[in-house]
């Protein structure tokens, strides 16, 4: 068990136990054991970003419960996506970017040298901004990662194909031209299929940046949809800079603040979006939401 | 006394004077880009025409598929296929050298090597393509000449394989800069995508960029395979310059280059000789130019593939 509750060095939070919204167990068919519907959890202590020596982010500290939605906002520059790359350690990609704190997937560290980040990516997929699939069949960009994980036979990977490519609501639209090559596909479906190749490693959590910025109005609502439907079987954690989204979509809602360039961002605060929406803690959180800035 | 011009007049008359410069410096502009297609078609022009008499006397089908080449005997027999022959064994083995060099330093300076290793090997590279052919040569006569005799256990080591040798190494740096140009302009993107989905940087690079710049690494070796076939010095120092048809490329070979450099000066202006040297001229130019079109047409590809 992952406690809910997180006793840090200089991090406070102020959080009850309510706000961690875990799913309702008969919300899922064939509930699975208490233990496994903790998977794809985060704990975050103290954890601080720098660039450098430009510290962008310092002493954030949450939880990240499992098989939820959990968005992060703020204005833009306050290390909302900084925070996220944290998750599958892709800032490691960077280069010159140090962490510092803790940070644990399911009780792990995942930032200690026994944590493979490879290994890490497959438990914790990610979605970009601009949708990027890969310059090949639709077939080929979902077996992708399950190729990388070694999964060989064709049949095995036709069935993941398929599960994955519905779970992200894009079977019907392709189901008779899985060899169409993905370019050919509209930016909201190439999100989608991105999405479906993320899914095709069987991640614990799905990291989103952004997911429907580049996107249509209608794209942005089959995008959501498809994360309200994705959210009982993964964890998902999305940046956004649209609000109505985060309010829409996400059972938890964290607010990040940059108050200034000469000092690092942190967490304002984090609860339960029904709440954050309706009547923050903070005054800051409140002017942000009724776009008094940001 | 005269008045002064009126505002609106002042700004009429420079505008005319500016319309006139515009359209002069337009139409110098114009010309200079259109020199570049003209020369070019003068070249054909000029090639076609100097080889007109070789092909009336010897006839195009004979000297293609002729395998004696005795110019000075008389009548003189102009069989050029040793001499493509030659060309082809020569840049194959260029190819097998450059290609596998060249894509693998592309892929090193591009996706592993941090960014004061890059900017340093980039511009030695551009300095190795700076080396003059003639210096080449020489090393190779010094060097390789006396190892591929030994190595191989040949009469000599002037050979397809000497002169392949080099020019594969003196086609590296074309090879290295367009893959590498090929490799830069696939999208991070796609890099972070392969990334996050738990491959390695390996991976990743076998796995999806390496593919995605395949096209523009193909124009590469293609452009590669162009400069390795018109060189002509190195391989005039390296490789015998028998003009028979060699039976494998550790015999020596004369090619078309070659031959142009080593004969044009003997010839008599005009005569049938000299002609059917402009002749082979020809059939360079369209192999050169044959090459280059293709390697042009899939970098246009690659550029529209990416223009989303």
């Amino acid at each position: 068990m992952v406690s809910p509750l997180l006793v840090t060095g200089d991090g406070t939070l102020s959080y009850g136990a309510g706000s961690v919204t875990l799913p309702r167990a008969d919300a899922r068919e064939g509930a699975a054991s208490k233990a496994a519907d903790l998977q794809g959890s985060f704990s975050l202590a103290d954890v601080s970003v720098a660039y450098g020596r430009d510290r962008v982010i310092e002493g954030v500290s949450m939880y990240i419960p499992p098989r939820a939605v959990t968005a992060l906002i703020g204005p833009s520059g306050c290390g909302k996506s900084t925070l996220l790359r944290c998750l599958n350690r892709m800032n490691d990609e960077l280069g010159n970017v140090h962490v510092g704190g803790t940070i644990t997937l399911d009780g792990a560290d995942i930032m200690g040298r026994a944590m493979d980040p490879v290994e890490l990516r497959m438990r914790v997929g990610q979605v970009f901004q601009r949708p990027n699939p890969f310059p090949m069949t639709i077939w080929d960009n979902v077996a992708y990662g399950p190729r990388t994980q070694g999964i060989r036979k064709r049949s095995e990977l036709d069935e993941l194909v398929e599960e994955s490519l519905k779970g992200a609501a894009l079977w019907a639209e392709v189901k008779n031209n899985l060899k169409k090559h993905a370019f050919e596909l509209s930016g909201g479906q190439q999100q989608r299929l991105c999405i479906a190749r993320a899914l095709a490693t069987k991640p614990e959590v799905i990291l989103m940046d952004e997911p429907a910025s580049a996107l249509d109005p209608i794209s942005t609502q089959q995008i959501e949809d498809t994360i309200a439907q994705l959210k009982d079987s993964v964890t998902i954690v999305i940046v956004t800079h649209n609000m109505q989204q985060a309010a829409r979509i996400s059972d938890q809602t964290a607010f990040m603040l940059r108050e200034s360039l000469d000092e690092p961002a942190h967490l304002v605060e984090m609860d339960e979006t029904r709440k954050m929406f309706t009547n923050p803690d903070d005054a800051r959180t409140e002017s942000y939401i009724t776009g008094r800035f940001g | 006394m005269t008045t002064p011009p009126t505002h609106s007049g002042r700004r009429l008359g420079r505008t005319t004077t500016r319309r006139a410069a515009e359209a002069v410096v337009r139409a110098i502009i114009y010309l200079c880009g259109w020199m570049a297609i003209i020369i070019l078609a003068a070249i054909a022009v000029f090639l076609m025409w100097n080889s007109f008499r070789a092909v009336n006397e010897a006839g195009l089908f004979t000297m293609l598929s002729g395998t004696a080449w005795y110019p000075t005997s008389s009548p003189g027999k102009f069989g050029m296929l040793p001499l493509i022959v030659g060309s082809l064994y020569v840049t194959g083995v260029a190819l097998v050298v450059c290609v596998p060099v060249g894509v693998a330093a592309a892929v090193f300076i591009s996706e592993f090597s941090g960014r004061l290793v890059k900017e340093v090997m980039k511009s030695i590279i551009e300095f190795m393509a700076a080396v003059p052919s003639v210096v080449y040569g020489l090393i190779g006569v010094a060097v390789l000449i006396p190892f591929v005799k030994d190595a191989f256990s040949l009469m000599s080591g002037m050979t397809a394989v000497t002169g392949g040798i080099v020019l594969g190494i003196m086609s590296i740096p074309t090879v290295i800069s367009i893959s590498e140009d090929a490799l830069h302009a696939v999208p991070e993107e796609l890099r972070q995508g392969s990334a996050a989905l738990g491959n390695t940087r390996w991976q990743t690079t076998f796995k999806v960029t390496l593919p995605a710049a395949s096209s523009g690494i193909f124009a590469a070796v293609m452009l590669g395979l162009g400069r390795a076939i018109g060189e002509t010095m190195a391989v005039l120092m390296l490789t015998g310059n028998a003009a028979v048809m060699p039976a494998s490329v550790f015999e020596s070979v004369r090619t078309m280059t070659g031959t142009i450099a080593a004969e044009m000066g003997e010839v008599v202006q005009g005569g049938l000789h000299y002609s059917v040297l402009f002749a082979v001229g020809l059939v360079l130019f369209t192999i050169t130019f044959g090459i280059n079109l293709v390697a042009d047409l899939v970098l246009e590809r690659q550029r529209k593939r990416w223009r989303r």
